[in-house]
């Protein structure tokens, strides 16, 4: 996959539009078209990932506003409701405490979608950061930077998450509170192991960048090099990164999921959808949809990330753009 | 080219070491004793705790007690189970096979499917055929691998009652016992079509992306103008040199593997090292821990070894300097 290096549209459409603007009329104004307006402009026309936005903004909201609308709070207990398949009052069914399966899905919701935001943040932060002093400076830092990479790319990713959360989650716990300590706990984690794969694309692009002449006039007119990494070179880099970003989402809530289903994520009054999974895992025989559902939450909130990642791809390729 | 695969062992093993010396240190540097058993126990009084300390060597300071793992550690010694009192080495050997098992079948018959499903829809781009693959691709690593295991579970054990729940790793197989080889089969069925699942759909989709870059290439065109079939065209000369970055991504991939391997050991109750692992991490077994966790990371490093090697003998473009 080459990564665009300037974010204009290639030249030629540019200048063929350009012919044709002139020609048509003088007076014929079209609106001015950036690189942004142009790739919504394609995105719209990726049905697929069209649909993964609507979905996936549609469970965004359902989490975010769903927890107040809903008439039942999702650490209610009803023992005498316990277990009871799919109705119109509960519609995912109960659990076997008697808790409303669909208001823990909601509230958990808001927690797996907030560990995939944040922890892709800290990951690409991190990455971006790495990368772009890597590819700008250089010699022996680039050197350095590169060899911890590599490092960071052999380390066993999941025994390594597993072993750290288990062993500091006490130590967080008592000292932020056990819902963010948790939080902040896995959230770094998963963004400390995860921000490698962008520091490697930031630092290739870096690297054709730096030659260019923009950035050679930029610092012929006595741009510092702070300025020039973030203001002349980084938003050029920003695609790529955009769309690695979207997946890294997609990726970051199913590692949240693995981790609580393996019981070494969230504890169990923070109902999150993988954590839903480990607690349904025992009852399977006798109320399957505890399972089902909290799963087709997390099989369609990554579907449509993942979705909506190749339409960006798309969109966010100066050569398709049309 | 012998240089070249020299030169990058020699890397590997500095990687091990820094690994290895993480995993150590977080271990050392985490809050929590492992010995946290025995200061509940009222049993054993302080100065008996204190001398089981001193045996474990455990009133040393973490970096001499890494330069004594280590050291040990090379010799094949990787201690012993604070659980089972059984040499660590001996426990990751008796449950390799199982993990290995499942993990080899899953990755060969992925490869198997991955490839033609790739060639074929990169070929007939934008087909129905096509679009039935891209659309299982999305499927296939959208869905956790937990979420795949309890479906199917749902589905073949408890509502068709076809398949087992648990694996039994009692079952010996043995060719004059075609019970024993078909029950051995019925319960490898879901852990391996899971794992399968998900790497398939990764590798045809990269099969295709690779596929699709190549074939608009002026080769293909000059194949094609020599008026060779477009079968052979496609198998001789395109499917071949797509292949390069897929093997590489093949290996590469094995890690990724052995991390879906943990999840499916545990829905599946497989006795392999992933489920040694967790049970580990939830006993404070810090020798296992650190042993199983390093193996881990041996595997790791072994095929991104094998992945930068492949790569180099099958691109001659590549040179060893």
């Amino acid at each position: 996959m080459a990564s665009p290096t300037t974010p204009v549209p290639t030249a030629e459409t540019r200048a063929s539009r350009m012919v044709a603007a002139t020609a048509d009329s003088q007076e014929f104004r079209r609106p001015a078209r950036t690189l942004w307006r142009d790739a919504w402009h394609q995105f719209t026309r990726h049905r697929l990932a069209m649909g993964g936005l609507t979905v996936l903004v549609l469970l965004i909201l359902m989490t975010v506003v769903g927890p107040y609308l809903w008439p039942i709070p999702y650490n209610k207990l009803d023992y005498a409701m316990g277990l009871t398949g799919p109705t119109t009052t509960h519609p995912f069914g109960t659990d076997d405490l008697g808790h409303d399966l669909f208001a823990r899905a909601l509230w958990g919701g808001r927690v797996s979608l907030a560990v995939g935001i944040v922890a892709v943040s800290i990951a690409i932060s991190l990455g971006t950061a790495v990368g772009a002093i890597s590819g700008y400076f250089g010699g022996h830092l680039d050197n350095v930077l590169m060899r911890i990479t590599d490092i960071f790319l052999s380390l066993p990713q999941l025994p390594l998450l597993l072993l750290t959360i288990y062993l500091f989650r006490d130590l967080l716990r008592s000292t932020i509170g056990p819902e963010a300590g948790i939080f902040v706990l896995i959230v770094v984690v998963i963004g400390v192991l995860n921000w490698m794969p962008v520091a490697r694309l930031v630092r290739a692009s870096f690297l054709s960048l730096k030659q260019k002449e923009f950035v050679e006039a930029a610092r012929s007119i006595g741009d510092k090099d702070g300025r020039i990494i973030w203001v002349h070179i980084l938003p050029n880099v920003l695609s790529p990164v955009l769309v690695a970003a979207t997946l890294g989402v997609g990726s970051a809530i199913i590692t949240e999921s693995a981790l609580s289903f393996l019981g070494l994520g969230f504890p169990s009054d923070v109902p999150t959808w993988g954590r839903m999974l480990y607690d349904a895992q025992n009852y399977i025989e006798i109320a399957p949809y505890w399972a089902i559902f909290p799963g087709l939450l997390i099989f369609a909130a990554v579907l449509s990330i993942n979705y909506m990642g190749d339409g960006l791809r798309d969109a966010l390729d100066p050569r398709k753009t049309g | 080219m012998g240089k070249y695969v020299l030169r990058r062992l020699l890397i590997a093993i500095p990687t091990l070491l820094v690994i290895s010396f993480v995993v150590f240190a977080i271990l050392a540097v985490a809050p929590g004793d492992p010995l946290a058993q025995f200061a509940v126990n009222p049993a054993i009084p302080p100065e008996v705790r204190a001398n089981i300390r001193r045996s474990l060597g455990l009133d040393q300071p973490w970096p001499i007690r890494y330069v004594m793992w280590l050291t040990s550690a090379v010799q094949g010694n990787l201690g012993y189970s604070f659980q089972s009192k059984v040499p660590v080495f001996d426990l990751l050997m008796l449950k390799l096979p199982n993990t290995l098992a499942v993990l080899g079948v899953a990755y060969v018959l992925s490869v198997l499917l991955a490839l033609p499903i790739g060639v074929l829809s990169a070929v007939k781009r934008y087909s129905l055929f096509d679009h039935a693959a891209t659309t299982f691709a999305f499927i296939g690593f959208s869905v956790p691998t937990f979420f795949t295991g309890i479906l199917l579970i749902l589905l073949f054990s408890v509502k068709l009652r076809w398949l087992p729940f648990i694996y039994d790793s009692q079952i010996t197989v043995s060719l004059g016992n075609p019970e024993s080889v078909l029950a051995q089969l019925r319960q490898s069925i879901m852990p391996i079509a899971v794992l399968t699942l998900f790497q398939t759909a990764t590798l045809a989709r990269f099969m295709r992306s690779e596929m699709l870059e190549h074939l608009p290439l002026d080769y293909v065109r000059t194949a094609r103008a020599k008026g060779i079939t477009e079968r052979l065209v496609i198998l001789r000369h395109v499917f071949r040199n797509s292949l390069i970055p897929v093997v590489t991504l093949v290996a590469l991939g094995v890690p990724t593997v052995f991390a879906g391997a943990l999840i499916t050991e545990q829905i599946f109750a497989i006795p392999g090292i992933g489920a040694l692992l967790i049970s580990a991490i939830n006993n404070s077994d810090t020798p296992v821990v650190m042993g199983a966790t390093f193996i881990f990371a041996v595997l790791v490093v072994i095929f991104n070894l094998v992945a930068d090697v492949l790569y180099g003998v099958l691109d001659p473009r590549i040179r060893y300097g």
